[in-house]
C-alpha cells in the first residue's frame, strides 16, 4: 500500500491504535447502552486507552518530572475530565482526533524532509578510485585530494577536481537551477554535484570530500534552520508564555465562572453550573497546545530555503530570508554582476599622425603588459595572441607598474607606456579623444631610439624623463552586458525595489552608458575600493530615511574584493559563486551561477515564504483566539476545539509545503 | 568547541523545548536544535569535556521531553 510504504515503525503503530479505537467508538455510538452506565464507561474506556495511553503515560512522566504544562498533559487533563463528565464519546475523540494530529504532523514533516533532500540531490554515494591500473567503488571520504577517480557516464561527480582524461557535458542542474548542460575537456575543472551526462572522464580530485563544494552546498542548506528568524524567534516566545496562560484562564474560568454567575447573576449553585463552567474550562485546554503554530514555522522556513536551493539560489538562514523579502535597495558591483567580467578588445585605433599601425599598437601593449595580473592586461594579451603571435617576455625588462594608471616597460629595448589618461598626464603626452564607449588604454613610446643593444642596452640610456613620450594610438577594450541584465533590473523593480545603484572602478562614460542600457537607476564610477564603503554606508542612511528602518539593503558582487562592502550591507549576495569558497564564506545569499535574474527570483521566494509564514501565525493564533472567546462563552463545544488544534495544524503544515513550490515564481 | 548531533524528536515544541534545556545544562555556552534537519549544534565552554556534558544534556532533555533522543 502507497500510504503507508514511507512510514516508520511509530507512525504504523498509531495509524493502527488510531484506526481501531475509530472503529470502536463508531460501533459504541450505535450500541443500546444508555440503561447500563457503567458498562457504557467500561466500554469507552476500552477505545480511550488504546487511542491515549502513551499520552497518560507522559503527561504523568511530566508531572513528575515538573514540567507540568505541556500538550500531554493538556489532552489528558481535558479528556479525563470529560469522562468525568460523562461525556464520553467526546473525551475519546478529542484524544484520538489529538492523536491522528500528531500522527499527520509527523508524516508531514517526514515527507517535507524527504522531498527537500530529493530536490538537493547532489550528495554522491561513491567514489570510483583508480589505484594500480585497477579501479574500485569507494566511499567518497576516503579518497585523498590527488587520487585519480573516474566518473562514468550518468554518475554524479563525486569530489571536486580537475579533467585528466576524457570529456563530456555535465549537467549542473542541481546545483545552479540551469538546465544547459557544460561542455569539459582536459584541463578544465570540474564540480562535484554536477552529473556526468555523455563521456567517461578521469579526474585528479584537488579536494577532500568535505571540502568538496556538493558536501559545503548541502551542509550549508541543513545548517539555514539554525540562524532563527524573527518570527521564529517570536513564535517560540509566544508559545511558551501561551500554553501556561491558557491553562491558568481554564483553571480561572472553572471556579470564577460559577462563583461570579451565582454572586452577579443569581444563578444556583448546583452541579448543572459548575460542570458546565468546567465543560468550558476543559475546552480551553484542548485549544491551548501550540503545537500548529510552533511547527509551521520553521517548516515554512525550511520549504522556502530548500526550494532556493534546488534553483540555485543558496540563503545560509532564516533570518536572511526576512531580510530579503524585504529588500528595497539593490545596490550592485558593475563587473560580474551586470556585466560579463571578461573583458576583450574591441578596436584599436591608431593616433592621427599614424606613427604605427594598429597591429604594431596591440603587440606594444601586449609586451609592456606581459607581467600584469588585471583582467585589462590579460585581454590585451589575448587579443594579440589570437593571431598568430606569441608574447616573448624576454623582450620585456624594467617593468613599473603604476597603481591606478598604468604600466611602463621598455620593449625591444624602447620605453614604452600603456594605460589610462591619467597615465598619459603624468607623461604630458596629449591624446586623441575617443569616441567608443569602453576602458581606453593609451599607448605611447619613449620619442627617441638611443644606440643600446635592443634586449639589454638598459643601463645606456637617459631617455626617462617626462615630455619625451610620443603618442602612439589606443585600445578600446569592453565589457559585455550579461544577456538577462536588463530583464534582471526589470523584474526586481516588479518584485517591489525602489531603487537600484550601480558602483564601479570604470570611467563615468562607460558606466553611465552600461546603467542606460540595462536601466538602472543610479551610478557611481570612477571608485576606489574605499569609496565603495563609504557609499555604501551613505546607501544605508538613504534607504533608511526613505524606505523605513525594516526595509533592507542588498549588495550584490561576485564575492571577489566585496568583503567588506558584503558586510556593511543589510544582505550580501554573491553570484557566480560556483566553486568560489571564499564568495559562498562571505555572502549570506549565494546565487551559483551569474545569472542577474536570480536576484529577483531570489526575492520573491522569499516574499512567498515570509508571507506563508505570517498567514499561518495569523490564521493560527487567529482562530485559536477566536475559539477560545467562543469556548469561554460556553458556544464553541469540544468537537470545534479540536478542530482549532488539529484542523488549525493540518491546514497549517499544508500551506508551509507550498513554499517548496517557486520553480516558477 | 563546536559539535554536531543527530537527534529525534517528533514536535517543533518539544525540539524548542530540548534547545531550552540543553542551553541550560553547565559546560554549554550555547546549542541550536533545528528540527527540519533533526540536528543540534552544542557550542562546550571552554575547558568542558563535551562527552560528559552531553550525557548532562541527555539527562536534561528526557526531563522536559521524554521521547526525545541524542545520538551520541
Amino acid at each position: 500500500m502507497k500510504l503507508t510504504e514511507n512510514l516508520n515503525k511509530k507512525q504504523k503503530n498509531l495509524l493502527l491504535r488510531v484506526a481501531v479505537a475509530a472503529g470502536m467508538l463508531v460501533i459504541l455510538f450505535l450500541l443500546p447502552l444508555k440503561e447500563y452506565p457503567l458498562l457504557r464507561f467500561a466500554l469507552f474506556l476500552v477505545p480511550y486507552l488504546t487511542v491515549g495511553h502513551d499520552i497518560l503515560k507522559k503527561s504523568w512522566k511530566g508531572i513528575r518530572n515538573k514540567q507540568v504544562f505541556d500538550e500531554c498533559f493538556l489532552m489528558a487533563v481535558a479528556t479525563i475530565g470529560a469522562m468525568i463528565l460523562g461525556e464520553y464519546a467526546e473525551g475519546v475523540a478529542v484524544m484520538l482526533f489529538y492523536q491522528i494530529g500528531e500522527l499527520f504532523q509527523s508524516i508531514a514533516v517526514g515527507k517535507s524532509r524527504r522531498s527537500i533532500s530529493d530536490l538537493m540531490d547532489i550528495r554522491p554515494d561513491y567514489a570510483n578510485l583508480e589505484q594500480d591500473g585497477e579501479v574500485e567503488k569507494v566511499d567518497p571520504d576516503d579518497v585523498e585530494v590527488g587520487s585519480i577517480i573516474v566518473v562514468r557516464p550518468g554518475e554524479k561527480v563525486p569530489i571536486d577536481g580537475i579533467v585528466v582524461e576524457g570529456t563530456s557535458s555535465l549537467n549542473t542542474s542541481a546545483l545552479t537551477g540551469e538546465s544547459l548542460p557544460r561542455d569539459v575537456k582536459p584541463g578544465d575543472e570540474i564540480i562535484s554535484g554536477s552529473v556526468n551526462m555523455s563521456g567517461l572522464l578521469r579526474v585528479e580530485t584537488t579536494k577532500e570530500f568535505d571540502e568538496s563544494t556538493a558536501s559545503k552546498i548541502l551542509e550549508l542548506v541543513e545548517n539555514a534552520g539554525e540562524r532563527k528568524a524573527r518570527s521564529e524567534q517570536f513564535i517560540t516566545k509566544f508559545a511558551r508564555i501561551y500554553t501556561p496562560a491558557v491553562c491558568y484562564g481554564a483553571l480561572a474560568l472553572a471556579v470564577l465562572g460559577p462563583v461570579i454567575s451565582v454572586l452577579a447573576f443569581h444563578k444556583t449553585s448546583d452541579w448543572a453550573l459548575w460542570s458546565d463552567w468546567i465543560y468550558r474550562a476543559l475546552t480551553f485546554l484542548v485549544i491551548s497546545c501550540p503545537c500548529a503554530i510552533v511547527v509551521s514555522v520553521p517548516l515554512s522556513f525550511f520549504g522556502g530555503i530548500g526550494g532556493a536551493g534546488s534553483q540555485g539560489i543558496l540563503i545560509k538562514g532564516s533570518n536572511f530570508m526576512e531580510t530579503l523579502a524585504n529588500v528595497k535597495y539593490v545596490v550592485m558591483d558593475k563587473t560580474g554582476t551586470i556585466t560579463k567580467g571578461n573583458f576583450e578588445v574591441t578596436a584599436v585605433h591608431d593616433g592621427k599622425d599614424e606613427q604605427m599601425e594598429a597591429a604594431g599598437i596591440l603587440e606594444l601593449a601586449a609586451h609592456a603588459e606581459c607581467h600584469s595580473t588585471h583582467p585589462i592586461a590579460s585581454s590585451i594579451r589575448r587579443a594579440y595572441e589570437a593571431g598568430d603571435a606569441a608574447v616573448d617576455t624576454g623582450r620585456v625588462i624594467d617593468v613599473q607598474e603604476i597603481s591606478g594608471k598604468g604600466v611602463i616597460a621598455r620593449v625591444d629595448g624602447v620605453q614604452a607606456a600603456a594605460g589610462n589618461l591619467k597615465l598619459m598626464e603624468q607623461l604630458d603626452v596629449s591624446c586623441d579623444a575617443c569616441g567608443s564607449v569602453g576602458t581606453i588604454v593609451y599607448v605611447a613610446r619613449a620619442k627617441k631610439v638611443t644606440g643600446a643593444d635592443p634586449v639589454s642596452g638598459a643601463k645606456a640610456d637617459e631617455d626617462k624623463t617626462a615630455g619625451t613620450f610620443e603618442y602612439l594610438g589606443h585600445i578600446v577594450i569592453s565589457d559585455e552586458i550579461k544577456p538577462g541584465a536588463k530583464e534582471a533590473i526589470r523584474s526586481m523593480k516588479d518584485a517591489g525595489v525602489v531603487k537600484t545603484v550601480m558602483l564601479t572602478g570604470d570611467i563615468r562614460s562607460m558606466a553611465e552608458s552600461v546603467a542606460k542600457e540595462v536601466g538602472i537607476d543610479e551610478v557611481h564610477a570612477e571608485l576606489l575600493p574605499e569609496d565603495k564603503v563609504d557609499l555604501a554606508e551613505k546607501l544605508m542612511k538613504e534607504k533608511s530615511a526613505q524606505a523605513g528602518p525594516k526595509a533592507s539593503l542588498a549588495f550584490v558582487g561576485d564575492g571577489i574584493n566585496d568583503a567588506p562592502v558584503l558586510a556593511i550591507a543589510d544582505l550580501g549576495i554573491a553570484m557566480g559563486a560556483l566553486g568560489s569558497d571564499a564568495a559562498i564564506e562571505a555572502a549570506d545569499v549565494v546565487l551559483m551561477d551569474d545569472d542577474p535574474r536570480k536576484i529577483s527570483k531570489a526575492v520573491r521566494i522569499a516574499r512567498k515564504c515570509i508571507r506563508i509564514v505570517y498567514e499561518n501565525i495569523f490564521f493560527a493564533i487567529g482562530v485559536k483566539l477566536l475559539c477560545l472567546i467562543l469556548g469561554a462563552l460556553g458556544i464553541a463545544n469540544m468537537w470545534l476545539a479540536i478542530f482549532a488544534d488539529v484542523g488549525v495544524m493540518v491546514l497549517c503544515v499544508l500551506n508551509a509545503v507550498r513554499a517548496l513550490f517557486v520553480k516558477n515564481i | 568547541m563546536k559539535k554536531t548531533y543527530k537527534i529525534d524528536v517528533d514536535c517543533a515544541n518539544c525540539a524548542n523545548k530540548m534547545e531550552q534545556a540543553a542551553k541550560n545544562t553547565d559546560g554549554v555556552k550555547d546549542a541550536v536544535v533545528n528540527f527540519m534537519a533533526l540536528k543540534m549544534k552544542v557550542e562546550f565552554e571552554d575547558g568542558a569535556d563535551p562527552a560528559a556534558v552531553m550525557q548532562a544534556v541527555l539527562a536534561n532533555c528526557k526531563v522536559v521531553e521524554d521521547d526525545c533522543q541524542i545520538f551520541l
